[in-house]
């Protein structure tokens, strides 16, 4: 027997049909959507006169617009109102299933899936954005399409998808101390490069990734599109299954007992072939940031930002220019500058282990006087548990400002925005040019480095600010 | 039709000889609050093309005048970042149909060819070939040519071969998008849909 890959046996049982020298129909087995990607959709839908196939596998949300204070007041901006009433008009004419602002599991996408036990193992998965990719660390094949997708998904339930080529990053080892998976990640986009994965879908192995938690691979998976590849996933394991049981809608008593047997069997077969191999050992991996305004451009929160020397043409004016956009100098430490922000939250980092982290790390002390510390958790449930685990009280006795969910300042969509110039030290995955607000300058890193930039004020290596 | 049918263009280009262009500086995400398709083509770039007061930034390319039409040549990994489909509404509604590149990015390739924008992959080499010869001759005229799949230099007859999915190429060529393909097969995906 042919020896396949996780995301072979996922993939080939969801094609429908397959177009002689073109793409696969490939069956979408859950469609989570939200108030930006979908207004035009079901506007297109109405115009053919045609209405959405499986409301019951359509899952909503409103999380990019929305603002992150007062969510029981009408929203202030105009546009933003409109998209959330929008999204409201179309799923009570549609019936498909709201999280809405103010409701117990309204949060960011890409946070309530997992919890509220909707993204499964072997499940094929999409959303109209890019970090769907997030759903991959239950050993789903998820991944971000556009507006026109989102049309097609809700009228057919099915998208018209070449199949990629397939890549696996295996890391082994043990990472150090202060090592968190969104170092992993920083580190390995920073190997690959933000284009190195483009045409691939990956595939995650290796005892280090093993060895996280489900948030820690959520965070991993996420940052997939980061690096260019259409997705990323993980093989369920007990961890996974730990996760899943007991939650709303995971399958209860023997419909558990079934679907662990089938997710069991959702793995690579040793001697299976990839495309492209990346192996790394965690014990390389030390704290990073980023200090440009792609992911890849990242480096150990101890190094220095590289110079110029070997780069040619347009590769190397691009690099000037990104640089001279982030106000550093090639070759100069990262280390001691100073900052202005730090942002914990967004789809990456903004689950509840994200913000016990940073709660265990600053408690006792004070964020300096020169950040302005925000935490926006990813949903009302991981909202919940932070006041009820002590958490947000250590953090405002700290001088962080704990905001109500959604994507805030990760897009700045709403008012959550850093202004032109300043430095924010961020949980979030994109540091592009004007990513948190025009001419806002974006630094990517872990909830452990973001705690201890806001208490020290500058960049600084977790390690050495706090003693554990 | 879902868009304008595309078989041969014939235009002169615009040069844009920057790599990464990422879909935020496409169309940054404030602009992405419609519920309605249309206008985008006044956010095209929008951070790049004005200043925070809305005057036009005069070393951009868009805000020269000697440089138009329907094709823009960029440098590589064009379109990486967010899915936002938005950021190919924005170069269809200013007036681009194709964007001529060394390397593009998945998800921005795949709304491409949903929204009638021809993604065309050069080498590197002609690439810079382009955006050389246009940069220095605003006139330059490069002709698209779908069905023989070749891009040209028209002036020296320097040319390239560029792929396309069999399938996507005869939808361009329509006008099609794939939404109306799915519809005619609704039995067979309810069939399939049954045991999952």
């Amino acid at each position: 027997m042919e020896k396949t890959t996780l995301f072979d046996k996922i993939w080939d049982a969801h094609v429908v049909k397959s177009v002689p020298a073109g793409p696969d129909v490939f069956f979408i087995d859950k469609h989570f959507i939200h108030e930006v990607t979908s207004p035009v959709a079901f506007l297109n839908l109405e115009k053919r006169g045609i209405g959405v196939k499986n409301p019951s596998r359509t899952v909503a949300t409103p999380d990019h617009n929305v603002p992150t204070v007062d969510q029981d007041k009408t929203i202030k901006d105009k546009l933003s109102r409109m998209q959330v009433e929008r999204l409201r008009e179309n799923c009570a004419k549609y019936g498909i299933e709201l999280h809405d602002l103010g409701s117990a599991h309204h949060g960011i996408v890409h946070v309530i899936g997992p919890e509220l036990g909707i993204t499964q193992p072997g499940m094929t998965i999409v959303c109209g954005d890019s970090h769907t990719s997030t759903h991959g660390a239950f050993g789903a094949i998820a991944f971000g399409i556009g507006t026109s997708e989102v049309e097609m998904v809700l009228a057919t339930q099915c998208i018209m998808q070449s199949k990629p080529k397939k890549m696996r990053i295996s890391i082994d080892g043990v990472a150090g101390p202060g090592v968190t998976s969104k170092d992993l990640i920083l580190y390995v986009i920073a190997q690959i490069s933000a284009a190195g994965a483009t045409g691939y879908f990956v595939e995650y192995a290796g005892s280090a990734i093993q060895s996280l938690s489900m948030e820690a691979r959520m965070t991993v998976c996420n940052m997939s599109i980061e690096m260019g590849a259409r997705g990323g996933l993980i093989a369920p394991d007990e961890t996974t299954f730990d996760y899943l049981k007991g939650k709303q809608y995971a399958p209860k008593e023997e419909e558990w007992d079934k679907a662990v047997a089938y997710w069991k069997t959702l793995k690579t077969d040793d001697g299976a072939v990839f495309d492209k191999e990346y192996h790394y050992d965690a014990a390389d991996i030390e704290p990073m940031i980023t200090y440009g305004t792609n992911p890849g451009m990242g480096i150990k929160v101890k190094g220095n930002i590289p110079t110029a020397d070997g780069m040619e043409g347009s590769n190397k004016t691009s690099y000037l220019k990104s640089l001279d956009y982030m106000g550093f100098k090639p070759g100069e430490a990262i280390k001691g500058k100073k900052v202005d922000y730090v942002f914990v939250g967004s789809c990456t980092n903004g689950r509840i282990e994200d913000i016990r982290s940073v709660a265990s790390f600053v408690k006792g002390h004070k964020k300096a006087d020169n950040i302005t510390a925000w935490i926006v958790p990813g949903s009302r449930e991981v909202e919940k548990m932070a006041h009820e685990e002590g958490l947000v009280k250590i953090l405002e006795e700290a001088g962080f400002e704990l905001r109500q969910p959604g994507c805030s300042a990760c897009l700045a969509m709403n008012d959550d925005k850093i202004p032109s110039g300043k430095y924010a030290v961020s949980t979030s995955n994109r540091n592009f040019e004007g990513r948190q607000g025009p001419g806002a300058r974006t630094m990517l890193a872990s909830p452990l480095t973001v705690a201890a930039v806001a208490v020290r004020g500058e960049i600084c290596d977790p390690r050495e600010v706090f003693e554990n | 039709m879902a868009y304008d049918k595309f078989t041969v263009l014939t235009s002169t280009a615009v040069p844009l000889p920057t790599d990464n262009v990422d879909t935020d500086q496409i169309i940054p995400a404030r602009f992405l609050k419609a519920t309605e398709r249309e206008g985008f083509g006044d956010n095209l770039f929008r951070d790049w093309r004005y200043d925070v007061e809305g005057n036009p930034k005069k070393d951009f390319v868009l805000n020269d005048p000697t440089y138009s039409g329907k094709i823009l040549v960029s440098g590589r990994n064009f379109g990486s970042g967010s899915s936002r489909e938005h950021a190919v509404w924005a170069l269809y509604d200013y007036g681009f149909r194709c964007v001529v590149s060394s390397f593009f990015a998945d998800i921005f390739k795949n709304n491409c060819l949903n929204i009638g924008v021809l993604p065309v992959t050069v080498s590197p080499e002609f690439a810079d070939k382009l955006l050389d010869t246009i940069t220095a001759d605003p006139g330059t005229e490069i002709k698209v040519d779908i069905p023989n799949q070749k891009i040209t230099l028209l002036a020296t007859g320097e040319s390239e071969s560029f792929d396309i999915n069999e399938y996507k190429k005869q939808n361009m060529q329509n006008g099609f998008d794939d939404i109306d393909y799915l519809l005619n097969m609704s039995d067979e995906i309810d069939a399939f849909a049954v045991d999952k």
